[in-house]
């Protein structure tokens, strides 16, 4: 049975990936998961300088899902090199580094900081983070800003670059086109979804930002309608998110598109649904005699 | 560690609206400490979706148990409420720092309001062991909003001998567990243990002179519990002024040093 797929140059052992912001920087689950065994780690999102994030309460619980907003908080790219990517290396597993930042030129510069940095397998660009005033998802809303950002990166690294696509969008599909034009190898969707929540008892938005990003299993017919639109919009790999819980949800997305998947928020759930998901995959596999995992790719299109 | 099928071996309501839960777990009961939490799944459907942090009431090492009572305060502990004996639970822990407990003999002051008293059991009991039983140094302060929650019998049992505030005055000294401790206490002790509400752990911060040590133990909506997803942040002192930086509840505490926090 063949589990090894490529997502626009990443050699990935199986379809199985974390998603960033869910997996905190590897080490964090490292005793609940055996990191050798997964496809990928996506790393927390990652700027140039260290931040704080937003003021708490930074998470809300709804039906079957979870709104957070973070903002972001992490310690800098050069502590992530530093002190986070040598923990990571003693594992038989590719790291992709998300990155964002407040400018076309910070993305750049977190590129060209990255770029060649053993242990560092790809880069995942958000431009579909919801919950930071500047950067974030104003780029990922808008094909063209997408494009210079994706352009941005592309220019200053050889490493295999990933658009993190925002859902939040009229035609998720048309800034799907304009990325792989402008040489992402691979794109990652869906981000989280905008939302709120409300507090009746204090009358205030239970957020400490007031908004913040949905995802969970509330989320994911929403993302696998994104990874249907955007695989027949275009060539490039997908890494299909958004409410992943079971090996049955990976190969809807995988069916939908998607080449490979990540789970996201089911990790705070249970903290081996990554292999867990794994091992849905490949039960179906052999129950319905699929040599290849590649093959269920798009599978709903044909 | 990580057990998704912890056998229950009770679940009671001991007090009103409040279970005593006791889980089988010889892994858990050897290496829990006092102030840490377990990571608990409350639901079997996706719905209420995250876990809940619930601290440790006990651990009894002989036998292999472990001791969580809580409030039945929302849809995850209500759900919790309703499981039996001999239902299995998904079961993440003891995670997160504790309390540092005191070297023997060092005169301490233990506080808790309402259902925080609870990991202060588990402390108590430890402290017990630490000082060989003997508790003349040790002087427990606890609040409750009624007489039938205070966690004075079982405190008593023990072998301590609590003093007791309650919010209507039916048991004890009539008022906040704070000013029960200001009035009674006016010899410095080497430390003071505290977990209650956020109001009670105010103001017992304005209360303290500045050289008293003081652990407290702090609550925020959790995700992970593992330090993984960010979300269940304090704001600690960094630095003299009020310059602060995010400590991660679930894996920098629950247990701080009050004089890092802000209120």
């Amino acid at each position: 049975m063949n589990l090894q797929v490529n997502i626009g140059g990443i050699k990935m052992k199986n379809p199985v990936a974390t998603a960033s912001g869910t997996f905190g920087l590897g080490r964090e689950y490292s005793g609940f998961v055996d990191l050798n065994r997964l496809g990928a780690v996506v790393i927390k999102g990652t700027t140039l300088l260290p931040r704080l994030g937003n003021p708490a309460p930074r998470i809300a619980e709804t039906p079957a899902g979870l709104l957070n907003a973070i903002g972001l908080e992490n310690p800098g790219v050069e502590a992530v090199v530093e002190q986070y990517l040598p923990f990571l290396r003693q594992f038989d597993v590719p790291v992709i580094v998300n990155i964002a930042g407040d400018t076309v030129e910070d993305y750049a510069r977190l590129a060209q900081r990255l770029d060649r940095q053993v242990g560092v397998a790809g880069l995942e660009v958000n431009i579909s983070c919801p919950n930071v005033k500047k950067g974030g998802m104003l780029f990922g809303s808008d094909p063209d800003s997408a494009a210079e950002v994706i352009r941005g990166v592309r220019a200053s690294t050889s490493l295999p670059v990933i658009a993190k696509l925002s859902p939040n969008v009229t035609s998720i599909a048309a800034v799907a086109e304009s990325v792989a034009q402008a040489g992402a190898d691979a794109l990652s969707l869906i981000n989280t979804l905008l939302g709120m929540a409300i507090d009746i008892r204090s009358k205030r938005p239970v957020l400490g930002n007031i908004m913040g990003g949905l995802s969970g299993p509330a989320v994911k017919p929403v993302a696998l309608r994104a990874v249907w639109q955007v695989f027949r919009a275009v060539k490039i790999p997908i890494l299909g998110m958004g409410g992943i819980a079971s090996g049955e949800d990976a190969l809807q997305f995988i069916m939908a598109g998607a080449g490979a998947v990540a789970v996201g928020t089911a990790n705070f759930i249970n903290p081996a649904a990554t292999i867990d998901v794994l091992k849905g995959i490949e039960d179906y596999m052999e129950e319905n005699n699929i040599l290849d995992i590649n093959d269920l790719v798009g599978a709903a299109h044909r | 560690m990580y057990n998704k099928n912890t056998a229950i071996i009770k679940n009671d309501e001991v007090m009103p609206g409040h279970w005593l839960l006791c889980l089988d777990s010889p892994d858990i009961a050897r290496a829990a400490s006092p102030g840490q939490f377990l990571h608990v799944r409350c639901s079997r459907t996706l719905d209420p979706l995250l876990r809940r942090p619930l601290s440790i009431y006990c651990a009894d090492r002989e036998r292999g148990r472990v001791y969580i009572l809580y409030r039945a305060a929302g849809r995850g502990t209500a759900l919790l409420a309703g499981m039996r004996p001999g239902d299995r639970l998904d079961v993440m822990g003891p995670l997160g720092k504790g309390y540092t407990l005191p070297s023997p003999g060092r005169s301490v002051a233990v506080i808790g309001g309402g259902i925080g008293a609870a990991p202060l059991f588990f402390l108590l009991s430890e402290i017990k062991a630490i000082y060989s039983g003997r508790l003349e140094n040790v002087a427990v302060f606890l609040g409750a909003a009624t007489g039938e929650l205070l966690l004075a019998s079982q405190t008593a049992a023990l072998g301590f001998s609590p003093y007791t505030a309650t919010d209507d005055g039916t048991v004890g000294f009539k008022g906040s567990v704070i000013d029960l401790y200001i009035d009674t206490n006016g010899s410095k002790v080497d430390r003071i243990y505290a977990c209650g509400p956020p109001p009670m752990l105010k103001s017992l911060s304005r209360a303290l002179g500045p050289d008293i040590r003081a652990e407290v133990s702090v609550e925020e909506r959790m995700g992970c519990g593992v330090g993984a997803c960010l979300s269940c942040v304090c704001k600690v002192r960094e630095g003299a002024g009020e310059e602060f930086r995010y400590a991660h509840v679930c894996k920098d505490g629950p247990v701080f040093s009050i004089q890092d926090l802000f209120f």
